[in-house]
């Protein structure tokens, strides 16, 4: 299955996406932000960092690129796309997911090992966890307090849209401790925590069994693999 | 106005042929920080009167912080105190923009630290961020891929208001700029201590990785190849910084001389990494120079005089942000995230593809010439005509008055006992009180205040970070060989004995890639300092160095380049002697790194080496007596690295279960930091050590002597590892056992509850800053 992996100039862990598609078993496929062909690719991810320097707003520039014109068709037409941190807010500026992502309440940027409730299990990118399994993975961000109308936000609950909510700790003030949704359809997910920093033992979080050796993000990526095998 | 300032310009601009015909001009030379000598060797060398133009090269390329010039003499023997064995693994030494080692399997790193301490003072956000910006930018230079940065921070006083000022912006712009870079921050240090209140020390550390193919090497010496400038385009920011903030202190009296701080831009900075790599890749870069300090200058001079040859260049071409910059203003601009490359004429449009693709702007400066000449033009008129070796290579080389400091032997003379400070036979619960004072003191509690907002993951190469004692990284994805590196310095032992003070900071870092598990290879450092006209100064710098390459020789790892700066200190008062040094280490398998804290119930807790009645200078000295004086602890570095030995051997047989070295409010730092790291409790005994080392408690606790480190051993591998120990001479005690009751027991001293503690030793900063 080939995962595509875009890269925006100024995005980060793009080679860590690649990293965990290929170490869930997929084959990464790079994605140029220029590009309009989307090389036949079953699924795409966008990876975290600070696409064209967050100007104007975080993700709002990425959102106009030509790569983003394909992968919003192709997103509505059922193409798993995860978002992950500024991929997050590129699909919320993309309006392929609602609400928005401003600054941290405590105004600083914070990199953390998160724990995190997975709250729905019925999408393309979490079909390997159980319903409320409680995972950690990295969340390093300066802007990914998540916030929308209190209509919206009831909308989302009740129809079971919520897919993360932060566990013990809000590190970033999101209202209803929301980390990451899906769309209706679940094909489109994003989250602000970051899965493909949880892939590899040596090179994840801290567990009670040895340091770094949490690769609870693994199962993002498999799920995914899942999903286009049974699709 | 703008093009009426333009227009004066270019109708009063300075030419060659202007300059030999009024050799009789008054120029600024004084106010661009030249002395009387050196403004009269370069109308020596020129056989004239400079230009303007070529005044500003001069003046910004003569200054200390370009020019080496009070350090060289010194700086020379990192270079002569080495050994064949010691070159071996050297790809490119000092003199460099980094050094280069080779690390086995076609691998290659490069790493260096450099200081910003001046301009993050003024300016503390753009200060660090830039100095963050510059070090990558060197790194990047030897065509390597950076793939991690360190910084090593001194702050005044937490208690003085400024300090927030200061420590807010620093962290924020460290934080800003590394992070938009994709650059997993490691590791560093941080140090409060009212030395530092006017001149806080912002160091940064970057590393990279290369193929051995891929070295890069910033000369110019094939004529006819290009001259281009690309990235950033050039603006008034920093014009003047490197000789004017780098060379006169801050005295609040003194005619302001504060330029303008460079401001920096990291996303522009992380296209042109990328952009960089993608150039090194289709070999279509034949030499390679950021522009740092100096700028243009710099990088003009450089490139030509490293490659024995000269270089035409049109200065009208460069690519302006402010299109009203003066010719002298364009040479002296120290704008970021700019690059030169030399690339051979048939490259130019695989060149001008890539960085098209990058949307990064160039513009062709001019070309490479065999003639060792540098020629520059501002349109139609010659404005600089110059021997290039005279600009960047052959300034002027001082060997400043050095004289002993009237106050040092007062200061040796005053110990903790001579003051009556330390008392025989503490009670238990005082000394539990002393403990508590000391872990939750803003230098020794928690730092993840500040190092949770750095991205530690990003590259997903990340073995080890803070708060472990060195920051490791994979450099192989195939094979797991990987790279460790850890700084420190201790600016009140280099205040008692900047000799030994040197070689302690040496000492400390080496052991402290050694505990990670990597085997120590190569040195970089950073020498903070006070003004080098003062003979006393001068002194603390001249032994400094001596100890440090010393140390090197008898530990058998070079020098592989580092960086000076001067003029750290507030009118007459300078800061402690901080010689930040920087060990390397190496490892075939990350996957075998070493763990600082204690991971697992039921393994034997031991102390290897002596602990000594060594107290002065200490932080127990310093927190619970605000005391400094006496002499530093003594350093052994063979047994420093008998130890690296055994815990090398030890990590290869899998014997050891977590190592954490001992520094810093000694043993009694480095229990609580070993529970807290996995929340592991432990029962700790002292009296071995007591008797033994024939020490008091507050000793066995806080005593700082050397070359001791703290492991954890299974029961099963007990045997063979005293076994190990013994053979190698190493003194080793078995001194507790870890355990699952949340707590931390120090027999007849007290029970801390980790909980108690981790709140305590993680509180203070957010408290201070937060």
């Amino acid at each position: 299955m080939k995962i595509g992996v875009v890269t925006f100039p100024g995005t980060l862990d793009d080679r860590d996406a690649a990293r965990a598609v290929r170490l869930a078993g997929g084959e990464p496929v790079s994605l140029w932000h220029a590009d309009t062909n989307l090389q036949k690719v079953d699924a795409v991810v966008l990876p975290g960092g600070f696409s064209y320097g967050d100007y104007l707003r975080c993700g709002a520039i990425a959102a106009q690129a030509p790569v983003m014109r394909e992968i919003i068709k192709k997103a509505n037409q059922g193409l798993p796309v995860l978002g992950i941190c500024n991929g997050f807010q590129v699909l919320v500026e993309s309006r392929l997911l609602p609400g928005g992502l401003i600054r941290n309440e405590h105004q600083h940027f914070i990199c953390r090992d998160q724990k995190l409730r997975v709250e729905n299990v019925d999408t393309a990118w979490t079909n390997q966890f159980s319903l409320n399994q409680e995972i950690t993975i990295p969340l390093k961000n300066g802007e990914g307090g998540y916030i929308a109308t209190q209509e919206e936000l009831a909308r989302l609950e009740g129809e079971g849209l919520i897919t993360f909510r932060y566990v013990d700790v809000n590190p970033n003030g999101s209202m209803n401790d929301i980390a990451g949704l899906r769309n209706e359809r679940g094909n489109v997910v994003g989250l602000m925590p970051h899965p493909e920093h949880a892939v590899e033992p040596g090179f994840g979080p801290d567990t009670d069994v040895a340091m770094r050796s949490g690769v609870d993000g693994l199962l993002f990526f498999k799920s995914v693999l899942n999903a286009l095998v049974n699709a | 106005m703008a093009l009426f300032k333009k227009k004066i310009v270019a109708s009063g601009v300075d030419t060659v042929e202007n300059a030999a015909a009024t050799p009789d001009k008054l120029q600024p030379w004084k106010e661009l920080g030249l002395k009387e000598d050196e403004y009269a060797r370069i109308r020596e060398i020129l056989g004239r009167r400079p230009t303007s133009a070529e005044l500003a090269m001069y003046s910004v390329m003569w200054s200390e912080h370009c020019s080496y010039k009070s350090s060289k003499i010194y700086l020379r023997q990192f270079g002569e105190k080495v050994t064949d064995e010691m070159k071996k693994h050297l790809m490119v030494g000092m003199g460099e923009n980094a050094g280069v080692v080779d690390i086995g399997e076609g691998w290659a790193v490069t790493f260096k630290v450099e200081s910003h301490n001046h301009p993050s003072y003024i300016e503390p956000f753009q200060g660090a961020a830039t100095g963050v910006g510059g070090i990558v930018r060197d790194i990047l230079t030897m065509g390597a891929r950076p793939i991690a940065v360190m910084d090593q921070l001194r702050f005044g006083a937490v208690e003085n208001p400024d300090t927030a000022r200061v420590v807010h912006g620093v962290v924020s712009g460290i934080s800003f700029y590394g992070n938009c870079l994709g650059l997993p921050n490691i590791g560093g240090e941080t140090v409060f201590d009212r030395v530092y209140q006017g001149n806080p020390l912002v160091n940064a550390l970057s590393v990279g990785a290369l193929r051995h193919e891929d070295l890069k090497l910033a000369k110019a010496s094939n004529p006819g190849d290009l001259v281009i400038l690309f990235g950033a385009r050039t603006g008034a920011d920093g014009i003047g910084g490197v000789s004017v903030l780098a060379s006169e202190t801050f005295d609040s009296t003194g005619p302001s001389r504060r330029p303008a701080v460079q401001v920096g831009d990291p996303f522009a900075e992380k296209v042109l990494i990328e952009c960089c790599l993608e150039l090194y890749k289709a070999n279509v870069v034949a030499g390679i120079q950021d522009l740092g300090g100096a700028g243009l200058s710099c990088a003009t001079s450089e490139l030509a005089s490293n490659g024995n040859a000269g270089m035409r260049v049109q200065l009208q071409k460069v690519l302006k942000r402010d299109e009203s910059l003066t010719p002298e203003e364009i040479l002296m601009s120290e704008s970021q995230e700019r690059m030169m490359a030399i690339v051979p004429k048939k490259d130019r449009k695989k060149f001008e593809a890539i960085v098209n693709k990058w949307e990064v702007e160039f513009s062709i400066l001019g070309e490479v010439i065999a003639e060792p000449r540098l020629y520059i033009n501002w349109g139609d008129e010659e404005i600089v005509n110059v021997p290039p070796r005279t600009v960047a290579h052959d300034g002027p080389v001082y060997e400043r008055p050095v004289a002993f400091p009237s106050y040092q032997d007062a200061l040796n003379a005053d110990t903790v006992h001579s003051r009556g400070l330390f008392r025989a036979n503490e009670s238990g619960s005082d000394l539990a009180a002393q403990l508590w004072q000391i872990v939750t003191s803003p230098n020794q509690a928690s730092k993840s205040w500040i190092t949770d907002q750095y991205d530690h993951y990003v590259g997903g190469n990340t073995a080890l970070a803070m708060p472990d004692d060195s920051g490791m990284i994979r450099v192989s994805e195939t094979s797991g060989l990987g790279v460790s590196i850890a700084t420190d310095a201790n600016g009140r032992f280099c205040q008692l004995d900047p000799y030994q003070g040197a070689r302690l900071a040496l000492a400390e870092a080496y052991r402290n890639v050694a505990v990670g598990g990597a085997k120590p290879m190569a040195v970089t450092n950073c020498l903070n300092f006070g003004s080098p006209e003062n003979p006393e100064v001068m002194w603390q710098f001249k032994q400094a160095t001596a100890g440090l390459a010393d140390g090197c020789l008898e530990l058998g790892i070079p020098v592989t380049g580092g960086n000076v700066s001067f003029y750290n200190q507030t009118g007459d008062v300078a800061i402690h002697p901080t010689p930040v040094v920087g060990v390397l280490g190496v490892i075939d398998d990350v996957a075998r790194r070493i763990p600082s804290g204690w991971q697992d119930a039921g393994n034997n807790i031991y102390l290897l080496g002596t602990t000594r009645d060594e107290l002065d200078g200490s932080v127990w000295a310093e927190v619970i007596h605000d005391h400094l004086g006496g002499r530093p602890p003594v350093v052994d570095l063979a047994h420093e690295a008998a130890l690296a030995d055994l815990l090398h051997g030890a990590s290869l047989q899998g014997l050891i279960e977590s190592a954490h070295d001992l520094s810093e409010a000694g043993l009694a730092q480095a229990i609580v930091e070993s529970c807290l790291r996995f929340n592991m409790g432990a029962r700790v005994w002292l009296g071995e050590i007591c008797e033994r080392d024939n020490v008091d408690r507050t000793c066995a606790l806080f005593s700082e002597s050397t070359g001791r480190v703290l492991v954890s051993v299974g029961r099963e591998d007990d045997v063979k590892f005293a076994g190990l120990c013994e053979a190698r001479g190493i003194p080793v005690l078995r001194i507790g056992v870890t355990d699952n009751s949340g707590e931390l027991e120090i027999q007849d001293v007290a029970t801390f509850g980790l909980e108690d503690l981790r709140t305590g030793f993680k509180a203070t900063l957010p408290a201070l800053f937060g």
